[in-house]
C-alpha cells in the first residue's frame, strides 16, 4: 500500500450531504474484475452529461460544466472537501480505488459512512473528520488557487492563512498509513493467537468449525 | 455490575486479541462472498501466494449479475459475464464451495446464506456486501465489508476492528393491520435518519420485533445500514431456533440441541446499558412509502409529498428540493395520487417466502393495471421460487399480468437487464432509492411488497388498509 505522510494541493468542494456510494462511482463500473482504472469515472453520472459505461474512452465524452471536477481551477486537486456522511451506501471498494485513481488523496468532512470511512485506510486514502463548523469555513475559503497541506505526521492541516488544524485518527491506523503496512501480513503474525482462538472455541461451540 | 448487551457479548466471543489503542482483532465464523466485490480479493490473494486460512468457512454464489430469464442461454453481457465466470473460477482454484447459477440454491447471498443454514446465531458473519446486516436477525454479528477486507478475512479468518457503541431501537406495543417489517424499518430510518446509526450496532427489541417472523426480522435488520449501522441485531428465541432446526448447515440431532441452549443465552441481559436508546410506537405506524432519493425520505401513504419551502433548514430544504425534482414530484401531492411505471418484488429485503405470499394475497384474482409497463416478480432464490410454485404463487402473480422470473439481485440495482429506463417510476420491495440506483435516471419508491403488489393493480399508490 502507498504510503502517506504529507501533501500540499489544491482542494476540491464537493458541496452535498450524503453522497453516497453509486454517485461516487455508479453500479455499471462493479462489473470490473480489476482494481484500478476507475478513475475517469468518479462520479461519472455528475461529471459527464452521457451514461458512462465500463472500458468507455473518457476523453471525448460531453463534461457537466457546472461540476467542480470539470471546473480547471479544481481539477487535479488531491484533496476533497465534502459533507457530512461522505461515502453512505453500498460497502463497495471501488468507490475509494475511484478516488485514489483519480490522485485523491486526502477527504476533509464533517463525518463519513463506516464501511466508506474504513476502506479508505486500505487504500492509502486520509478520510479527516473536522467539525461541520470548520467544514464550513473551508467550504466558504475554498475557490481557485486555494491549497491545503495536510500532515499526517503531525495531525494538522494548514491553511494559506497559517491556520492550523489539528485532526484526530486513530494511532494503529495513522501508523499503517505512515509506513504503507500491508493489514494482512500485519495479521499473519498473529497467527499462533488465531489458533489458540480456534482451539478453545472449537471446544465450545464444535458446531461453528464444521467441514461441509 | 452492569449487564451486557447481545453485542458486547457477540464481541467478546470473538475478540482474538485487543490492542491497547482500541482495535481489535477479532474472528469470523462465516464469510459469503458474491461476483462483484471479490474478483480483486482473489487476485489479491494469488498475488501474494496466499491461501485461505479456513476454506470450509467461506460459502460462495453468483447473485448481482445474474440473469432473471432465458438463463439456459448464459449471461449475455459479456462483462457481467466474465464477472460471475470469474467467481465460479476462483471458488475452483480455492476450493470454496459456490451455488453455480443451474443451482436450485443459487439466489441473493442474504437469502441463501440463512436458507441454508449457514446463518447461525452466535456467529460472525461478512460478506463484501452492506446488507449483510440481514443476518443478525439471528442474534449474529454480521456487517458488510470492503474487497480488502473481503481478502483479509480470506487469508487470516480475521478482522482488525474497533468496537461499535451499543443502540437500542424498541418497537413497543402491536403493529395495525397491513403494517410490515417494512413499513417498520422505513418508519424506523424516517425517525432517526441515515445516518442515525452510524458508529452503532443496532438491536431491534420490543414487542412488535419478537412478534415478527424470521422473513420479517431479516428485512428489519436488512435495512440497519439504511440508518447508517452496519449491524443490526435481534435476540434469539423459539422463532429463531424453529427456523433453523434441519436446514442443511445447521447443526444435526443432539448438537443441534446443545447449540440451541447456547444460543438461547444470545439476548442483552436485562440490566445491559445502551449508549443510545430510541423507542417506537408500533401502533403509530402506518404504510410507507419513500418520496425522495434517500431512504429517509419517507412518509406514511396518507401523507403528501413534502414542501421545501416548509424546512427552515437550508441544507435540508436543498436536498429536499433536489430530490423532489429528480423524483419529478410536486410539493403537497398526496402520495395515492401518484402514478408508477413499473413495479419490482424483489430483493434481500424483500424476497422470501413470506413476502411473495403477502404479495399474492393483495394480486390474488385481480389484474394488473393497463398503465403499468412492467411487473416482475423476482424471488430471492431458487428454492423459494420453488416453494412459492408448490404454493401456486406464480400462477396467481402470472394470471394477473405479473412476470416470474429466476432468483438475483434483478431491478434492486440493475446490473443486469432488469431496469429502469430513465424518468420511470418504480414502486420497489428493495431497499436503496438513491439516483440511478435502479437504472440511469430511475424513479424509486421504496414500499412493502403488499404495497407494492397494490401499487401494480392500481396504477398508483393506494393505502393497503383501505382494500
Ligand atoms: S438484492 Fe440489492 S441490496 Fe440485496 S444484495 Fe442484491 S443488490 Fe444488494
Amino acid at each position: 500500500m502507498r504510503a502517506f505522510q504529507k501533501i500540499t494541493s489544491r482542494v476540491i468542494p464537493v458541496d452535498r450531504s450524503n453522497v453516497d456510494t453509486d454517485a461516487i462511482i455508479p453500479k455499471q463500473f462493479l462489473k470490473s474484475i480489476k482494481r484500478s482504472g476507475f478513475g475517469p469515472f468518479l462520479f461519472d453520472e455528475w461529471r459527464y452529461l452521457d451514461r458512462g459505461e465500463p472500458d468507455m474512452d473518457c476523453s471525448g465524452r460531453p463534461l457537466n460544466p457546472e461540476f467542480v471536477l470539470n471546473v480547471p481551477c479544481y481539477a487535479g486537486g488531491e484533496i476533497l472537501l465534502a459533507r457530512e456522511n461522505f461515502g453512505c451506501g453500498s460497502s463497495r471498494e471501488h468507490a475509494p480505488w475511484a478516488i485514489a485513481d483519480y490522485g485523491i488523496r486526502v477527504i476533509i468532512a464533517p463525518s463519513f459512512a463506516d464501511i466508506f470511512y474504513n476502506n479508505c485506510f486500505k487504500n492509502g486514502l486520509l478520510p479527516i473528520v473536522l467539525d461541520a463548523t470548520i467544514v464550513d469555513r473551508l467550504f466558504a475559503e475554498c475557490g481557485p488557487g486555494y491549497a491545503l497541506t495536510v500532515d499526517l505526521k503531525e495531525q494538522v492541516i494548514q491553511t494559506r492563512y497559517g491556520e492550523s488544524i489539528h485532526f484526530d485518527i486513530d494511532p494503529s491506523r495513522k501508523h499503517r498509513l505512515l509506513n504503507g503496512l500491508d493489514d494482512i501480513a500485519l495479521t499473519l503474525q498473529r497467527a499462533d493467537e488465531i489458533r489458540a482462538y480456534e482451539a478453545r472455541r472449537a471446544q465450545q461451540a464444535p458446531w461453528l468449525f464444521a467441514t461441509h | 455490575m452492569t449487564g451486557k448487551t447481545l453485542y458486547d457479548k457477540l464481541w467478546e466471543d470473538h475478540l482474538v486479541a485487543q490492542d491497547p489503542d482500541g482495535s481489535a482483532l477479532i474472528y469470523i465464523d462465516r464469510q459469503l462472498v458474491h461476483e462483484v466485490t471479490s474478483p480483486q480479493a482473489f487476485e489479491g490473494l494469488r498475488l501474494s501466494g496466499r491461501k485461505p486460512w479456513r476454506t470450509a468457512a467461506n460459502l460462495a454464489v453468483a447473485d448481482h449479475n445474474i440473469p432473471t430469464k432465458d438463463r439456459d442461454q448464459g449471461i449475455a453481457d459479456p462483462i457481467s459475464r466474465l464477472q460471475v465466470q470469474t467467481l465460479e473460477d476462483n471458488c475452483k482454484e480455492f476450493g470454496i464451495t459456490e451455488f453455480s447459477m443451474s443451482d436450485p440454491r443459487q439466489g441473493i447471498v442474504h437469502v441463501m446464506g440463512p436458507e441454508q443454514g449457514a446463518t447461525l446465531p452466535g456467529m460472525t458473519i461478512v460478506c463484501g456486501d452492506s446488507h449483510t446486516s440481514t443476518h443478525g436477525a439471528f442474534g449474529a454479528l454480521a456487517f458488510g465489508i470492503g474487497t480488502s477486507e473481503v481478502e483479509h478475512v480470506l487469508a487470516t479468518q480475521c478482522l482488525v476492528q474497533r468496537k461499535a457503541r451499543n443502540m437500542l431501537i424498541r418497537v413497543d406495543g402491536k403493529v395495525g393491520p397491513g403494517i410490515t417489517a417494512k413499513d417498520i424499518v422505513l418508519a424506523i430510518i424516517g425517525k432517526i435518519g441515515t445516518a442515525g446509526g452510524t458508529g452503532y450496532a443496532v438491536e431491534f427489541a420490543g414487542d412488535a420485533i419478537a412478534a415478527l417472523s424470521m422473513e420479517g426480522r431479516m428485512t428489519v435488520c436488512n435495512m440497519a445500514i439504511e440508518a447508517g449501522a452496519r449491524s443490526g441485531l435481534i435476540a434469539v428465541d423459539e422463532t429463531t431456533i424453529d427456523y433453523l432446526r434441519g436446514r442443511p448447515y445447521a447443526p444435526k440431532d443432539e448438537l443441534f440441541e446443545t447449540a440451541a441452549e447456547t444460543w438461547r443465552r444470545l439476548r442483552s441481559d436485562v440490566d445491559a446499558a445502551f449508549d443510545a436508546v430510541i423507542t417506537v410506537d408500533a401502533a403509530s405506524i402506518r404504510p410507507q412509502v419513500t418520496w425522495g432519493t434517500s431512504p429517509e425520505m419517507v412518509c406514511p401513504v396518507d401523507g403528501k409529498v413534502p414542501d421545501p419551502t416548509q424546512e427552515s433548514d437550508p441544507v435540508k430544504r436543498e436536498s429536499i428540493q433536489r430530490a423532489l425534482s429528480y423524483m419529478g414530484l410536486e410539493p403537497g401531492t398526496p402520495l395515492t395520487a401518484v402514478n408508477v411505471d413499473k413495479v419490482f418484488i424483489g430483493s434481500c429485503t424483500n424476497a422470501r417466502i413470506e413476502d411473495l405470499r403477502a404479495a399474492a394475497e393483495v394480486v390474488k384474482g385481480k389484474s394488473v393495471a393497463g398503465s403499468i409497463k412492467l411487473a416482475l416478480v423476482v424471488p430471492g432464490s431458487g428454492l423459494v421460487k420453488q416453494q412459492a410454485e408448490e404454493e401456486g404463487l406464480d400462477q396467481v402473480f402470472t394470471e394477473a399480468g405479473f412476470e416470474w422470473r429466476d432468483p438475483g439481485c434483478s431491478m434492486c440495482l440493475a446490473m443486469n437487464a432488469d431496469r429502469l429506463e430513465p424518468g420511470e417510476r418504480c414502486a420497489s420491495t428493495s431497499n436503496r432509492n438513491f439516483e440511478g440506483r435502479q437504472g440511469y435516471g430511475s424513479r424509486t419508491h421504496l414500499v412493502s411488497p403488499a404495497m407494492a403488489a397494490a401499487a401494480a393493480i392500481y396504477g398508483h399508490f393506494v393505502d393497503i388498509r383501505s382494500i
